[in-house]
């Protein structure tokens, strides 16, 4: 590419990077074509996509998939997306007060057994939920919160990655600018909602993003809660489905389409800036 | 220690109209303050997840079936039972499988697209980014939803435009236990390879470009660059990419539950850990045994990780 590369070397450099993008896009194709066939399945009329030979796109399209997942026929889809809405809306709210609080008790204050707690915390990103599932089934059980939306969110709430995640955002407020605030008479509650939020704030709407799509695909938890199908979130609904009914699929795949469509939109809406901030943010913890 | 800093503020008891006049006030800051800040976390995280752990372990000992029985102390007798289970040791070696081809797999094709990725003036970058990215933000669930289709004997994708083309027989992926987990390791390479991909990605972009250059300068080939300088530079990136590879093979569940079913399928050959915790403590209530399975999972996710982050260097350069 430099002015004195022979033209043979600038025909090697073409065909590299003509490699480069042959091997990128194949791994493209490769991705998404599952993806693909999942929404042109959507419209295949029933019986389809269990016939061969195999294609990709219809022979003719119909909504009727659509028209029978809200009709309610096997599951109250309508209902447990619904369900999953609010308890990652509830989730992601209650972890991000709860870790820009700790977070902010750990960037600006000196306490006793501050080291000894943060360690704790980051010990603790290494336990599975695993460790501690059956009891806090018991738990739920004697709380009578089975079946409840307070039995997914709350265990939720207290997040070791978000806690560390916030309290590195806010390690950046200038001590000085505290200190000021302090002589000025802010009380201190003023002071973190004032300087620490807002400086956090990249760090939170990553977090809000990680929260979010976490809580909106989580399964594990949510299938021991969630009993009756009108409480139950999404992948629980759709995991009873699978398997049972498969003479239903394109109504089972429709459903599965459409729980991704928020996602892929909050992706391609804001692909750099969450990116970006998700991989540092992960990689930096 | 927070009940004892919280009367500090009492003892000055200052008249009631000190309290109006707009005095600095405390420009020592009470010594509650930070408690204050971490109460949440700390109340939430100890109901939640410290007792519980704790529960967990003192109820391994124990053995308890149904949710409103007594527990009867039995000492180590589940731990016992654990390591002559033949269900327990099928599940950790499907989950080992799975682990050990999936990182295998997914790591040098992570490192391969990261590098593609980090081609000078690549056109399309952040659609690749992008795209890459997608599957991982899939439910676990839906993808597994998917990839009943791509496995599908009969009408699966890879049988029909992959096999067939290459004039090999249909194989059963989901159906003969041999393949079972073969098909849950590449469900995992789809879904895991592009986000591992994208962590490459940041490790490779905070490698000074200078050392490359100099690099160049004194004659060292590609292969050269890339096993002497990138590779190594990259260590923190692998420690943290391995050690989250770990974490999340061995509490794999949504995705096997989804493409096989909770049982683990034909011969259970694709039961997973978790899936067998989830069947001891939650169909068969069997709560003390599955609190045992919980710690051993725990463990072994615990000591690999260690493991690798000791074989990687990772505490010899923390030391220095």
């Amino acid at each position: 590419m430099s002015e004195g590369s022979t033209p043979h070397a600038t025909l090697a450099i073409r065909l590299r990077r003509l490699a480069v993008y042959v091997t990128l896009l194949a791994a493209v194709a490769l991705t998404l074509l599952p993806y693909v066939y999942l929404v042109t399945g959507t419209v295949k009329s029933p019986g389809e996509i269990f016939r061969l030979p195999v294609r990709l796109f219809p022979s003719a399209i119909t909504t009727e998939h659509y028209s029978k997942l809200f009709a309610s026929e096997l599951i109250p889809f309508a209902r447990q997306v619904g369900n999953s809405v609010v308890i990652a809306t509830l989730t992601t709210l209650l972890v991000l007060a709860v870790s820009a609080s700790v977070g902010w008790g750990f960037a600006k204050y000196e306490f006793p057994l501050r080291n000894t707690l943060f360690v704790v915390l980051l010990a603790t990103l290494t336990l599975p939920l695993q460790v501690a599932l059956v009891p806090l089934f018991q738990m739920m059980v004697s709380l009578n919160w089975l079946d409840t939306f307070q039995g997914v969110v709350l265990p939720s709430g207290a997040s070791a990655f978000g806690a560390f995640f916030i309290r590195q955002a806010m390690l950046a407020v200038p001590d000085d600018m505290v200190q000021a605030a302090r002589i000025d008479g802010a009380s201190e509650f003023r002071i973190f909602l004032t300087m620490g939020v807002p400086l956090a704030k990249g760090a939170l709407s990553v977090l809000a993003v990680l929260t979010f799509l976490g809580s909106w695909n989580d399964f594990l938890w949510p299938s021991i809660v969630l009993r009756s199908a009108e409480r139950q979130t999404y992948p629980v609904g759709l995991a009873n489905l699978v398997g049972f009914y498969n003479t239903e699929y394109g109504t089972i795949l429709a459903g599965s389409f459409l729980v991704t469509v928020p996602i892929i939109i909050v992706f391609v809406a804001g692909r750099k800036h969450i990116l970006d901030n998700l991989m540092i943010g992960s990689v930096k913890s | 220690m927070g009940a004892l800093a919280r009367t500090m503020p009492s003892t000055t008891d200052a008249p009631a109209g000190a309290h109006t006049a707009r005095r600095p006030r405390s420009r020592v800051r009470p010594r509650w303050t930070p408690y204050f800040f971490i109460a949440p976390f700390f109340v939430l995280f100890g109901v939640f997840f410290g007792l519980p752990t704790l529960r967990s372990l003192q109820l391994s000992f124990y053995t308890e079936r149904g949710v409103d029985t007594s527990a009867t102390f039995s000492g180590l007798d589940n731990y016992t039972t654990l390591v002559g289970d033949p269900t327990f040791y099928k599940g950790l070696v499907n989950t080992s499988y799975y682990a050990l081809g999936s990182i295998l797999i997914i790591l040098p094709l992570a490192l391969s697209l990261a590098l593609l990725l980090r081609t000078r003036g690549l056109l399309l970058r952040e659609f690749f980014r992008l795209s890459f990215f997608l599957p991982n933000a899939i439910s676990g669930i839906v993808v597994a939803i998917v990839f009943r289709l791509v496995f599908d004997q009969e009408y699966g994708l890879l049988n029909n435009w992959l096999l067939a083309p290459l004039g090999l027989p249909k194989i059963a992926w989901l159906a003969d236990p041999t393949f079972i987990m073969p098909s849950i390791i590449l469900l995992g390479i789809w879904q895991f390879t592009g986000l591992n991909a994208l962590y490459f990605m940041v490790g490779l972009q905070n490698q000074d470009p200078g050392i490359h250059e100099a690099a160049i300068v004194d004659g060292a080939g590609p292969w050269q660059r890339f096993r002497y300088i990138t590779l190594p530079l990259l260590r923190p990136t692998t420690v943290f990419v391995v050690t989250f590879a770990i974490i999340g093979s061995y509490q794999l569940f949504a995705q096997p539950v989804a493409l096989v079913g909770e049982g683990g399928g034909p011969d259970r050959a694709g039961l997973t850990l978790t899936m067998y915790l989830y069947e001891t403590a939650f169909t068969n209530l069997d709560l003390g045994y599955g609190a045992a399975i919980g710690y051993a999972i725990t463990l072994i996710i615990v000591v690999l990780s260690v493991l690798q982050m000791w074989a990687q260097g990772f505490f010899r350069k923390e030391s220095t």
